[in-house]
């Protein structure tokens, strides 16, 4: 018995063993070259593996587009994934309800996941364009006017004190559909009976979705995060084919800069320093998922 | 009466949300049955003057400047489903032992997997390019098709490990009692159940690689073997684009990964509901 | 054996007027003996080898020459080569490689050329070379995205791997700095000398095209960068004239203003288009000479110019259409389509557009202000990368691209004119009106390099420049963008 216990065990070792090792060479390597090259003076074509300390990353730091591109990031990060979030949830709520052409809806939201970043960029960049005042307004301004919303249109993503938040838009209208696929999936997983016992004592359906349900959905909001982040974090296409840099690099962000850093400057050591910033920025948001899951998982 | 109206308000809010997903679908559609003379950033939202499939056609077939996109629909389906099955049943594997045959330190080596997910692919194109090369297998579809499957391999073994998560342990601990094997219980147990996991992970990998841009253009330079992403780029002029070609082209290469979640949307949230990617 | 040789000569001589000749042995000879006969050097032979072989690859009545030193029996026929391709051969030619004296493989052109003129001019060049080598498989490596965004980081990866294509498309200028050309290119100056080029070229090109002291690309075009367009029925509707100085040019603008149309239209969406106007805005301010300085040193950018054209800038975003940053170059001339735009500052890649758009009926040119008689030059090139797959084809292909024929039938696809000088008048006419004028401009103008197109400076300062224009529309800070540029420039010559 325990020979065929171990015989298995070594067989199930064997499985996983081709995927580990090409993770360490294709992901872990890689990830040792970055580092290494981010050290060195590689600024020409020629590979130059020169140590020169962190000369790099002085100089990366010193560089203006760098702090705005970091800035950027974090304000996108933090607009995408919120409001990916909300608006998953909150549509996953409403369909919750029994709908009778739930699953039209459900496609409705949901299709914009099965578009590339490229595609999304380009038909966003025609609808938030602003128009101007020669032109008149134009997509969804122009729609506004007409609505008599008029005072809510911008220059969206011609204005370099919010230019992001044009790119967070069309971020999340990708994305939430599948935040609410999730939220949907948890929801009707979520025995009705426990729903119905805190409505005899007395709550009411606000008190059960904070304190019942939301708790529940923990996981699922955890799982989203890690996700929704890294699609942060790794955010390149939609800005190349929506706004580009945009005015002050309002839009630009980190994989841009390191794009041009690398292969029109030939700066390789300064790109492969935003590339380990970045690395850096998805293992700070990797850790705690990790350790929140193996310790709900100990629970369970 | 209340609830008359409370439900009127329901569908009215989701039709207000619906109005914000298609109002894309809508511009996308006209832009790209509008001629080059008509298409204008300030008329989006006119319908086009009359209804012409030229530029689907321009998109389709190589015409005078055009790559064209037929032939590299093949080029791509010839990438993707091999790329997509392979990763599937790897991180179907990879789930199954990390769940049900952990070894010591099994959760670190799933955690150093996972992390692959997060690298920036820019970043590490220089080492890949060099390492297919000494491979033999840069400038191939075959090259092409085994990186896809290393990338994916992360996401796929996230999820299948998620899924499996959800079979009780104590049917498997009873089947290993028994005297089954490690493929027995997969093949009688493991995978028969696996159906809505595979429907996820298929779903997300199709989508995923075949909307792949970035890895298409740096290992295929050949055009002759180009996934259609990459030629759809090519629509593009250096100096100026025609929307009405490029837009017509960004529909059709979207069109298989549309009709996907039009028809097997479903299936993906049964997979969802039976807890893959639940956390 | 003399009637022979004379006849060979004969023959010969008329051969060099098309790209080679046959010739029909009556006795046998070996390669070494008809290439001493027909070139006066034994030498040859490996040329006639190859072109024969070629040759009989689409046509076999030709002979397969498998030997370097075999003895050809009588009535084989061969092809004579032109003597400067059998020159040309012999300076590319690696002894070592055997294979290349069999003709026939690939050539994989790479570029960024991938629609509309640019394609057909492509496609044009594609069908001259053709038609002299069709034992050769041409693939189109076209990676699509403006001035190469894309494709240099796919080119990149390829030449630091040693996988490099067999040519691809260069700027003329520093840009070739960001391919370590000594490490990864084949100079060309030999073939310069062979072919005649730098004969045929203008010796500002050609100053324009070395680097350190060598030539690493095959021009194909000349494009304009500081081409001024107007609207005919704007400004004839209020009496206008192209204006010819900066003080012209506001008083127009101002005229238009007030009449509520938009005096000069941009398009900033690509980030490159305003510092395109810049660099023209420089050379206007500036002397070519000084001009030049600023990218050798020699013009501190602390020069009062660099902040006047700074001051020029921000004057002309005040009369420019509000959602520029929303519009590429392209898409902003919707304003000029409408009437509702007067004039656009962009090279002259826009007529292209025009003339597509097919409003090329109201579409005027002029210099940029203040740069009458300065011609800012860009050019498009092809290198030869030393590791390339087949030599000998790439060398079929820039002696193509160098050709008059290359160049003629490729530009008047493209919307640029030819590099060489030696367009007759016939050629010319059958230039658009456009591309007449531009070359006689170009015979005649002082010819100063592009920065943003790849001519003037090596790309890592191209980036910085772009960098802190793009910045400076934003906070209009003269004296901070000026320090800027100072400091780019350190770090670009100071390397």
């Amino acid at each position: 018995m325990w020979f065929r216990k171990k015989h298995d065990q070594i067989l199930s070792i064997l499985l996983v063993l081709p995927s580990a090792l090409a993770i360490l060479v294709f992901v872990y390597g890689f990830i040792a070259l970055t580092t290494y090259v981010s050290f060195s003076n590689w600024n020409k074509l020629v590979p130059d593996y020169t140590f020169i300390g962190a000369t790099n990353y002085l100089r990366v730091f010193q560089n203006p587009r760098f702090l705005i591109t970091m800035r950027n990031l974090g304000v996108f990060t933090g607009l995408f994934v919120g409001g990916s979030l909300v608006l998953g949830f909150l549509l996953a709520v409403l369909l919750d309800r029994r709908i009778k052409v739930e699953g039209l809806f459900r496609t409705i939201y949901l299709y914009p996941l099965a578009l590339s970043f490229i595609v999304t960029g380009v038909v966003w960049r025609w609808l938030l364009n602003p128009g101007s005042p020669q032109m008149g307004s134009t997509g969804i301004n122009l729609l506004l006017e007409k609505m008599g919303l008029g005072f809510l249109k911008t220059g969206w993503y011609t204005d370099p004190r919010i230019g992001i938040i044009a790119v967070v838009i069309a971020a999340v209208w990708q994305m939430s559909g599948y935040v609410m696929a999730m939220y949907l999936a948890g929801l009707r997983g979520i025995p009705e009976e426990l729903r119905e016992a805190a409505r005899v004592d007395g709550a009411s359906e606000l008190q059960i979705y904070r304190f019942v349900v939301l708790p529940l959905l923990r996981p699922i909001t955890f799982g989203a995060l890690i996700v929704l982040g890294h699609i942060s974090l790794k955010i390149y296409d939609l800005v190349v084919a929506m706004t580009g840099p945009g005015p002050g690099y309002s839009c630009d962000v980190p994989a841009y800069f390191m794009w041009e850093l690398t292969f029109r400057a030939n700066r390789f050591g300064q790109g492969a320093v935003i590339a380990c910033i970045l690395l850096v920025g998805v293992s700070l948001l990797i850790l705690p998922y990790l350790r929140y899951s193996f310790r709900w998982e100990a629970k369970v | 009466m209340k609830t008359r109206l409370y439900r009127g308000l329901l569908y009215l809010t989701l039709a207000i949300f619906a109005v914000y997903y298609l109002l894309p679908i809508y511009v996308l559609v006209a832009t790209s049955l509008k001629s080059f003379e008509e298409v204008n950033v300030y008329k989006m939202w006119l319908p086009p003057k009359k209804l012409s499939f030229e530029t689907f056609k321009k998109a389709l077939f190589s015409e005078w400047g055009y790559q064209g996109l037929a032939n590299n629909f093949k080029n791509s389906i010839i990438m993707v489903i091999p790329a997509t099955v392979f990763s599937s049943f790897l991180g179907s594997i990879n789930g199954y032992v990390f769940t049900h045959w952990p070894f010591p330190r099994a959760n670190i080596v799933f955690i150093l997997i996972l992390f692959g997910m997060f690298i920036p692919y820019q970043s590490i194109l220089i080492p890949l390019v060099q390492i297919l090369r000494f491979l033999g297998l840069f400038g191939t579809i075959p090259g092409l098709i085994i990186t896809h499957i290393i990338y994916g391999i992360p996401i796929t073994t996230l999820i299948f490990r998620n899924y499996y998560s959800t079979i009780p342990k104590e049917l498997i601990e009873a089947a290993k009692i028994d005297g089954a094997s490690f493929v027995k219980i997969y093949r009688e147990i493991i995978l028969p159940l696996s159906l809505p996991g595979f429907a996820v992970v298929l779903i997300w990998q199709f989508t995923s690689i075949w909307n792949d841009f970035l890895f298409g253009v740096t290992i295929a330079l050949n055009p002759a073997i180009q996934p259609v992403t990459v030629a759809l780029n090519n629509l593009a002029g250096s100096y100026f684009v025609e929307w009405n070609v490029q837009i017509a082209g960004a529909l059709l290469v979207a069109m298989p990964t549309l009709v996907v979640y039009l028809i097997l949307g479903k299936y993906f949230m049964r997979g969802l509901l039976a807890g893959a990617l639940k956390g | 054996m003399r009637k022979v040789c004379w006849l060979l000569v004969v023959v010969g001589f008329l051969g060099w007027a098309q790209a080679g000749t046959p010739l029909v042995l009556d006795k046998p000879s070996s390669l070494a003996d008809i290439s001493l006969t027909v070139f006066g050097d034994p030498g040859y032979a490996p040329a006639i080898m190859r072109a024969t072989n070629s040759k009989a690859l689409v046509d076999h009545t030709f002979a397969r020459v498998t030997r370097l030193d075999e003895v050809l029996p009588a009535g084989a026929k061969l092809w004579i080569p032109e003597a400067s391709w059998a020159k040309a051969f012999l300076a590319v030619w690696d002894s070592a490689r055997v294979e290349d004296l069999f003709g026939g493989g690939k050539l994989v052109v790479g570029s960024w050329w991938t629609t509309g003129g640019e394609a057909e001019g492509l496609e044009a060049l594609f069908n001259t070379y053709r038609s002299r080598y069709p034992d050769v498989l041409i693939v189109n490596a076209t990676v699509a995205g403006g001035a190469g965004f894309v494709f240099k980081a796919v080119v990149k990866p390829r030449i630091i791997a040693g996988d490099p294509p067999d040519t691809f498309q260069l700027h003329a200028g520093l840009e070739v700095e960001g391919y370590s050309p000594e490490v990864y290119l084949r100079p060309l100056d030999d073939l310069y000398t062979i072919f005649g080029w730098d004969k045929v070229l203008p010796p500002d090109l050609l100053e324009l095209m070395r680097y350190k002291g060598h030539y690493w690309g095959v021009p194909v075009n000349i494009h304009r960068s500081n081409v001024l367009w107007y609207n005919k029925e704007i400004f004839a509707q209020y009496g206008l004239t192209p204006p010819t100085s900066w003080d012209e040019f506001f008083t127009i603008c101002e005229t238009l203003k007030n009449a509520g149309v938009i005096p000069i239209i941009i398009g900033n969406a690509g980030g490159w288009e305003v510092p395109h106007l810049f660099e023209d805005v420089l050379a206007s301010v500036l002397s070519p000479d000084e001009y030049r300085g600023l990218w050798t040193g020699e013009t501190p950018w602390t020069h009062p110019g660099v902040a006047r054209a700074l001051e020029i800038l921000k004057r002309i975003m005040d009369y420019t259409n509000v959602d520029y940053p929303a519009h590429t170059w392209d898409t902003a001339l919707d304003y000029f389509v409408a009437n509702k735009g007067a004039m656009h500052i962009m090279g002259d890649w826009a007529m292209g557009w025009f003339m597509a758009k097919q409003i090329d009926y109201k579409v005027g040119w002029a210099p940029v202000p203040g740069t009458k008689g300065v011609f800012v030059a860009l050019s498009d090139t092809f290198a030869f990368p030393k590791r390339a797959a087949n030599p000998i084809n790439v060398l079929g292909w820039l002696e193509v691209c160098g050709s008059k024929e290359g160049q003629i039938a490729f530009n008047m696809r493209k919307g640029s004119i030819p590099a060489r000088t030696d367009i007759t008048p016939e050629e010319k006419a059958q230039f658009n009106l456009y591309l007449q004028s531009c070359m006689e401009d170009w015979a005649r103008d002082t010819i100063v390099p592009s920065v943003m197109h790849g001519a003037a400076a090596p790309e890592s300062w191209v980036v910085d420049f772009k960098d802190a224009i793009n910045l400076f529309l934003v906070t209009k800070d003269v004296a901070g963008t000026q320090a800027a540029l100072v400091a780019a420039a350190k770090a670009a010559l100071g390397k």
